[in-house]
């Protein structure tokens, strides 16, 4: 199995040329991070060449990692039912430069990108139709990205008075908590709180 | 006579309709009364799965895989478990894998019972979906037995099942796999050669090879095409791969071949939990590995040591090393599939849940196109919408 993978990869490789920015195969699955200008031309690749095949888009998605100088990736999964093998492709992007879309290729490209639009803000060129999907009519910000806080900024009630449903600021009643997991004993890079003479004294006994 | 200006008329179909299989809202353009462009709005359900589990640890995120397609839960808390087991490098014991197969084909049976009645109903037939729901409760029984719950089971868990089956329970399930054919005998009786159901469902929304695999389907409406393609055969998961089954597939691709597809499911499925039940291996059900599986309650009592991994695991749970997967399964509706990003600790980074329906639905305009406003229903009914899943 791993070597059927190996020999594809490379071939992708070695017939994409330049559109290939690496791959790499981990856990036994194949993947390819592309630029955006050529993600075009190898989604084509993988397509229609009669080694590939993958006819089938399985998914699109992205990911957001806020520390990179690109901070998305927008992942997509193809499935070759000819060949029974999996790829996922790569491709780096950020919140101004656009993705070109894969709904000329894979009509199902259509609603998962709409997707990845609303929860990251993702712009996709030459998309016909790229409304937000999952969202509230007239949300704002974009969910996914992990500068969003996990509550939203707005909640909604229905208010008697006015009859209508209302949008307000999010109230919590208590402060949304995050546990630290982090033991001191694995190397925690942080003084713990009550820890901060800790380091002088040690410092002074010496 | 005088000219007359004819415009087409747009019309809002639910989000609160008996045939929209939940919250549905479609924006319907119509020519009289046929189907011009047709746009579902979805989202009426969303609750932000996808971010939830960011915060959550490995364990905690199972249940929200229940809450997903809440009428097959135990399917995909099965590609979830596969998922994280893949990253974290465990091993399932063997008889651990044949009670999540013995299951998830309940589970099969459960969804598809649930679909061909309420498909049934939304093209006129009442009686199927009351003697589906009865065997449903039977099936649910046997889930409730097993982990307590009888929809929101978080059985399947990254390293085995929760826990092992109660006594008398094989015996249980062997009787309703006698009797079952039976029901779905019945069922057919009631639709298959019925002239209504027949001039309802036959030709209606038919999907072609190359449409369906361009539209991303999977399970049931893509073998309805006539692609003999499953997971279960094709990227045998646990022990599909010693399971003996066929794949049933259908010729125009129709919503009467989707049906006939269902109906032979079941009974493929029934062969699997028989198989199951005669072959199931004694042992234990979830990895022995502490650090993943909680310790038995016995051992707490006397050891120090698993009284700590009791306390570790159910708190701040197991970390799992850095990697991606994407992990699918044939789930009762088509392909399920999680791609899991773990960056090395208690959390995943993110977790993308790709939902068989959410394809089926973005294709509900292509296939009711020219077709009239009652055929749409049937072809939404046929594609088996569950909105847990499309909204997340």
């Amino acid at each position: 199995m791993n070597d059927a993978l190996n020999d594809l990869g490379e071939y992708i490789a070695s017939k994409a040329g330049e559109h290939v920015t690496s791959w790499e195969i981990s856990l036994g699955e194949l993947m390819v991070t592309t630029s955006r200008e050529s993600l075009l031309r190898l989604m084509k690749l993988v397509r229609d060449d009669a080694n590939c095949l993958f006819k089938v888009l399985i998914d699109v998605t992205a990911a957001d990692y806020p520390a990179r100088e690109e901070r998305f990736e927008v992942v997509y999964n193809l499935l070759s039912l000819s060949h029974n093998q999996r790829i996922r492709i790569k491709v780096p992007a950020d919140e101004q430069a656009p993705v070109p879309s894969m709904v000329q290729l894979f009509s199902s490209a259509g609603w998962f990108e709409r997707e990845v639009w609303d929860m990251f803000g993702i712009f996709f060129t030459d998309h016909p139709d790229l409304r937000r999907m999952l969202t509230d009519y007239g949300f704002e910000g974009h969910p996914l990205r992990k500068d969003f806080p996990l509550t939203g900024y707005v909640e909604v009630r229905y208010d008697d008075e006015q009859k209508r449903v209302v949008y307000e600021p999010v109230k919590l009643t208590q402060d949304f908590r995050s546990f630290d997991f982090m033991s001191p004993w694995e190397g925690a890079k942080y003084i713990l709180p009550g820890d901060e003479k800790a380091e002088d004294s040690a410092e002074k006994a010496d | 006579m005088a000219e007359t200006d004819i415009k087409n008329l747009t019309m809002n179909f639910g989000p609160q309709h008996p045939a929209a299989h939940g919250v549905l809202r479609l924006v319907v353009e119509m020519d009289g009364e046929i189907v011009e462009r047709c746009d579902p709005h979805i989202g009426l359900l969303h609750r932000g799965t996808e971010k939830l589990i960011e915060y959550k640890t490995y364990l905690q995120a199972v249940p929200y895989f229940d809450r997903l397609d809440y009428v097959s839960p135990m399917c995909q808390e099965h590609a979830f478990a596969l998922a994280v087991e893949k990253l974290a490098g465990i091993d399932v014991p063997i008889r651990g894998q044949y009670i999540r197969v013995m299951f998830s084909e309940i589970t099969r049976i459960l969804n598809h019972i649930m679909n061909i009645s309420a498909f049934a109903l939304d093209v006129g037939a009442m009686t199927p979906l009351l003697w589906g729901f009865e065997e449903r409760e039977k099936l649910m029984e046997f889930y409730e037995r097993v982990s307590g719950a009888r929809l929101h089971a978080a059985y399947f868990r990254p390293g085995g099942v929760h826990r092992d089956l109660p006594a008398g329970l094989l015996e249980d399930i062997v009787k309703f796999c006698d009797e079952f054919p039976k029901i779905i005998d019945d069922v057919e009786s009631l639709l298959t050669e019925n002239r209504i159901f027949r001039q309802r469902t036959v030709d209606v929304g038919i999907v072609t090879k190359d449409d369906a695999l361009d539209w991303g389907f999977s399970g049931p409406m893509l073998r309805g095409s006539g692609v003999p393609w499953d997971l279960r055969k094709s990227q045998p998961y646990d022990v599909y791969g010693r399971m003996d089954f066929d794949i049933p597939v259908g010729k125009t691709g129709d919503c009467f071949d989707r049906y006939l597809v269902r109906v032979e499911e079941m009974r493929q499925s029934l062969r699997i939990i028989m198989q199951c039940v005669e072959e199931m291996p004694a042992g234990p059900v979830r990895t022995q590995d502490n650090k993943i599986a909680p310790p038995l309650r016995g051992e707490m009592k006397q050891s120090m040591e698993a009284l700590i991994h009791h306390f570790k695991l159910y708190t701040e749970g197991y970390r799992v090393p850095e990697g991606e997967t994407y992990t699918a399964v044939e789930a009762p509706k088509g392909e399920f599939g999680v791609y899991v990003v773990a960056d090395g600790t208690n959390k995943p980074y993110r977790c993308k849940i790709r939902a068989p329906g959410f394809a089926f639905l973005q294709a509900t305009d292509f296939l009711s196109k020219g077709h009239m406003l009652a055929d749409m229903v049937a072809i939404v009914g046929s594609m088996d919408i569950v909105f847990g899943e499309i909204d997340r």
